[in-house]
């Protein structure tokens, strides 16, 4: 640390004022690409930029090291004006061997930045990444800036007579990259600083060597002179409060403790490990202190039976997984739906179908949440827009399940899982109470007698003495919920469980639009998407184009008053990660010619994209 | 473990003396007539009183199947869930309310085919549940075809020309899977069941009983060669705890060693029975003999193979929930998170 202060100062270098940068850095899955872009985005947050990002990894650990399908990425756009999506062309490319170049030269800005570690680019990394010449030397980079580093080298030599192993050294040029990335963006290093002196704090020879190998590569970005100029993007203007960075997966648990908290229900969490909803287990088994009760179950049937069970019991229970997660859980929910028990699952959506792409995004589960079960078998579904609304959503998944006596589903996807943004911490005096209501009087219980508003059986839990019961998943009589195989009563059920769940429509605000309320084209999208549509929106309304957008957060039962918005448009576009799922969906409900923009490679939708789509529609090619 | 004791567990303070009536439901019991399954529900509900736990701390879960249909007819809460998951839901039913007595109910097809998974991973965390798996051979409300203890050649509807499967020993199961109560009865020997599932729920920890069950329409008298009223004594051993395996109507017959580790008959003059005999140890904190035991066919072992004090899965939660709480739960703490900033006004 002392280095940087004590060296003289070269002349200070020009800074150029920019409105927004994207940036990607790429490597091998053991690279440690991902810290390095949480690192640079929580620095940037902290800098009071807005701010989203893309992580992008292979489903393999370690891959073959210098391989194309090893290849980790990380790409953030940060701004200071408002930023909705990790940006769709990179304005800078940092890639730590020729595969992370070769997988991500193509969507990098003609006349960006690469910046390449060029001690990685031998015969061997070139052959493994398929390449015949070295790009640093064919001609082949010339739409580019390249700027070669020798990182591996330029790191070792900061960290000279350390007593470090060469594989230990090779671990710290991340940093060393980081520390130039810094630089170009004229960002202080203390927040990086301090988080790697937690880190190692039981190894205080790597506390010592990152920040060394940090501090080196910033010292050497400003003293090498190699970009000429570095970049000052400002403070973007953002509502006043405590911003944290979060990810939707860590929001998707916080809102399940607040939730817990708020209501007074404990909470459990039953879950099978599976990427990427792992981290939402992760994150809540590190609050018992809340009284969070996390049960990592033998398979995903055992760990939705536990949630069941834990919500007979009385708990706010819930079950964390991905599609092929869900498709094992199908049993088990309808189980929940015959018991009426409030059971929330969220399925991090991820490509498919079966094993499909794990580490990937998609939103192709929208029908199985919705239908994909034995037997007329309503769910209610919610999804999350942002990483943050993860915390909403997650909130409001346990309010309604609790209120209406129902399992919910709440979808989120790979994207906002892993995806970042800076989030204005609610507090916690404001969040909408919700509890349990009181059960009847004893003598008027019965297992099955609903409340009239929500239409929710009581809530009676084992204990509980005078309201002893029996349910299953046999069809019940109607008000007694005995064993009934009578068809009257088994139509008069069907009916009544759907009704419920329609009931809860009375619980949805207004939908928001963006735009006018009358147009050319109505946007119709749901989950992660938001940002992409968002963006593409307000560039289209800037060009003078009649579109408008809304985002649907309610899924079933849809927002009441979504028929009459449809009715306002010439066409209705519905942008999704998959073949026309919500599309099916609408056609059915609205009998409207709604047309689809649908892209599935695994990947979120580029700004362009959505232009590009509307713009087809609107010219009659689509 | 030569200190062991039953672990009886403190209970709350008794309040009416219940009876047999009180835990039955007002539901009409729909098992077929001469059901081995009557017996166990008359068993169940008899010895309950005496347990002391009240009727709204104690749990019924299910599958599916004959035997999953007992909760309904408990007037307890009960749970009749899908097949073979009964202890998924048991399991965080306990977790959640240790105060609950919580019993599973399952057979051989719910328990140890489609729920098998289950059945070993609640035994091994030693959740603290009382499962009765009723063993019939068969597959009764899917109306009659071989289970996973079936023997081998049975002809079924689903195996005219014999089951070529090779069936699975529920206790060696159990065992296995390291619970810490292992046990089996008979269903027509009321009696003993009755002692047997006594000792079940008082057992702290996963309790593990097999009833020999009779399924009067699909396998009747599939277990008459061992357990019929008149060949019983000779053919089952009764296991009791420190004492010598001796069995027969006039105890005769003992069981000892061969070989190291094969059992063998001896007849012997009841007024001196050998000294080698193998003497039960319920106790033992290896499972060998249990398992030994498990395997043994003639005669054919009841009772309590195997009685170990380990703690349970909702006290070892429960304990590291206690610990964590020494960190203060402050929601908002939590939600600002380690790394923020604040935007001014």
């Amino acid at each position: 640390m002392s280095d940087a202060s004590t060296q003289p100062k070269p002349a200070p270098t020009a800074i150029e004022e920019i409105e927004s940068a994207v940036i990607r850095f790429a490597g091998d899955s053991g690279d440690g690409i991902q810290l390095t872009g949480t690192q640079f985005t929580t620095t940037t947050a902290i800098a009071g930029n807005d701010l989203a990002t893309l992580p992008d990894y292979p489903a393999e650990i370690r891959a073959p090291a210098g391989t194309l399908a090893g290849v980790s990425g990380f790409q953030i756009q940060f701004s200071s004006r408002e930023v909705l999506t990790p940006g769709d062309v990179p304005d800078v490319l940092v890639a730590m061997n020729p595969a992370a170049l070769k997988a991500n030269i193509k969507g990098v800005k003609k006349g960006g930045l690469l910046i390449l570690n060029k001690d990685a680019f031998n015969a061997a990394n070139l052959k493994k990444a398929g390449y015949e010449k070295d790009p640093l030397e064919d001609g082949s980079l010339s739409d580019w800036r390249v700027i070669p580093v020798e990182l591996t080298r330029l790191t070792r030599n900061a960290l000279e007579g350390m007593g470090l192993s060469p594989t230990e050294t090779e671990r710290c040029k991340n940093f060393f990259a980081l520390g130039m990335m810094y630089w170009l963006y004229d960002r202080p290093l203390d927040a990086t600083a301090r988080w790697i002196e937690a880190k190692f704090k039981k190894n205080p020879k790597f506390v010592e060597a990152n920040t060394k190998a940090l501090h080196a590569g910033n010292v050497f970005a400003e003293t090498a002179e190699l970009f000429g100029h570095h970049y000052r993007v400002r403070k973007a203007p953002i509502k006043p409060g405590v911003y944290r960075n979060v990810t939707g997966n860590e929001a998707t648990a916080l809102g399940m403790v607040a939730a817990s908290s708020v209501s007074g229900l404990p909470l459990w969490l039953g879950s099978y490990p599976i990427t990427p909803a792992s981290d939402i287990l992760h994150e809540l088994s590190k609050h018992k202190n809340f009284g969070v009760k996390t049960f990592q179950a033998e398979d995903e049937i055992a760990a939705i039976g536990s949630a069941i069970g834990a919500a007979f019991a009385g708990m706010l229970a819930t079950t964390t997984t991905s599609g092929p997660g869900v498709a094992l859980k199908s049993e088990a929910i309808g189980l929940a739906v015959m018991t009426e028990l409030p059971v929330v699952i969220v399925n991090v959506q991820r490509g498919g179908p079966s094993t499909g792409l794990p580490t990937k995004t998609e939103q192709a589960d929208l029908l199985q949440a919705l239908y994909g079960r034995n037997g007329e078998c309503p769910v209610p579904v919610l999804a999350a827009a942002t990483p943050s609304d993860c915390f909403w959503m997650a909130y409001e998944a346990c309010r309604l399940a609790v209120k209406y006596m129902t399992p919910v589903f709440l979808l989120t996807d790979g994207y906002l899982a892993n995806g970042s943004e800076p989030w204005l911490v609610p507090r916690v005096a404001g969040l909408p109470k919700f509890g349990v209501p009181a059960l009847p009087a004893a003598e008027e219980f019965q297992p099955y007698k609903r409340e009239a508003e929500t239409m929710a059986r009581p809530w009676a839990t084992p204990g509980v003495k005078g309201y002893e019961h029996r349910i299953g998943g046999i069809e019940k009589q109607d008000v007694t919920g005995n064993v009934s195989y009578d068809p009257d009563n088994h139509e008069r059920m069907v009916r009544l469980r759907a009704a419920k769940v329609n009931k809860m429509a009375q619980d949805i605000p207004p939908t928001e639009v963006l735009g006018e309320r009358k147009g050319d084209v109505l946007l119709v999208g749901w989950g992660g998407t938001y940002g992409s549509i968002t963006a593409a929106v307000q560039e289209m309304q800037k060009t003078g184009r009649k579109v408008s957008a809304v985002h649907l957060r309610h899924l079933n039962p849809l927002p009441p008053d979504l028929g009459d918005l449809l009715s306002g448009f010439k066409h209705i576009v519905v942008p999704e990660l998959n073949m026309g799922q919500l599309l099916k969906v609408l056609r059915a409900k609205y009998l409207v010619p709604a047309k689809g923009i649908n892209k599935i490679k695994g990947q979120p939708f580029k700004v362009s994209e959505i232009v590009a789509g509307v713009d087809a529609v609107l010219k009659g090619e689509n | 473990m030569a200190d062991h004791k039953d672990e009886l567990e403190t209970l709350p303070a008794a309040g009416p003396v219940l009876t047999m009536k009180d835990f039955k439901s007002d539901q009409m019991v729909r098992w077929c007539p001469g059901c081995g399954d009557f017996a166990i529900l008359a068993s169940v509900q008899k010895i309950l009183p005496s347990i002391g736990v009240p009727r709204e701390k104690t749990v019924f879960v299910s599958g599916i199947g004959c035997s999953s249909r007992f909760p309904y007819y408990m007037n307890t809460y009960g749970f009749h869930s899908i097949h073979g998951r009964a202890p998924t839901l048991a399991t965080a039913i306990k977790c959640a309310r240790p105060d609950l007595q919580v019993w599973v109910v399952t057979g051989d097809g719910d328990g140890l085919s489609i729920g098998g998974n289950h059945l070993v991973h609640a035994l091994r965390k030693n959740a603290d549940l009382k499962i009765l798996l009723f063993n019939n051979r068969i597959y009764g409300l899917t109306k009659g075809q071989y289970s996973p203890t079936s023997e081998m050649g049975k002809k079924t509807k689903s195996s005219p020309m014999g089951s070529i499967d090779a069936p699975l020993n529920p206790l060696a199961v159990a065992l296995a899977s390291e619970a810490t109560f292992v046990a089996r009865a008979v269903d027509t020997d009321l009696p003993f069941l009755s002692e047997v599932l006594t000792r079940a729920a008082k057992h702290k920890g996963s309790a593990f009983v097999e009833i020999f069950q009779n399924c009067i329409v699909f396998n009747d008298g599939a277990w008459d060669p061992v357990a019929a009223k008149a060949i019983r004594d000779e053919k089952m051993l009764r296991l009791e705890h420190g004492k010598p395996m001796i069995f027969g109507k006039d105890r005769s017959k003992g069981v000892r060693l061969k070989n190291g580790f094969d059992p063998e008959v001896v007849h012997f003059d009841p007024a001196a029975p050998p000294k080698d005999l193998l003497v039960h140890d319920a106790h033992a904190a290896t499972p060998t003999l249990a398992h030994l035991l498990a395997h043994m066919d003639e005669p054919i072992p009841q009772g309590v193979f195997r009685d170990v004090a380990k703690p349970t899965l909702d006290q070892l939660m429960d304990a590291q929930l206690a610990e964590a709480k020494s960190k203060p739960a402050d929601l908002q703490k939590l939600l600002n998170g380690s790394e923020n900033w604040t935007v001014a006004a």
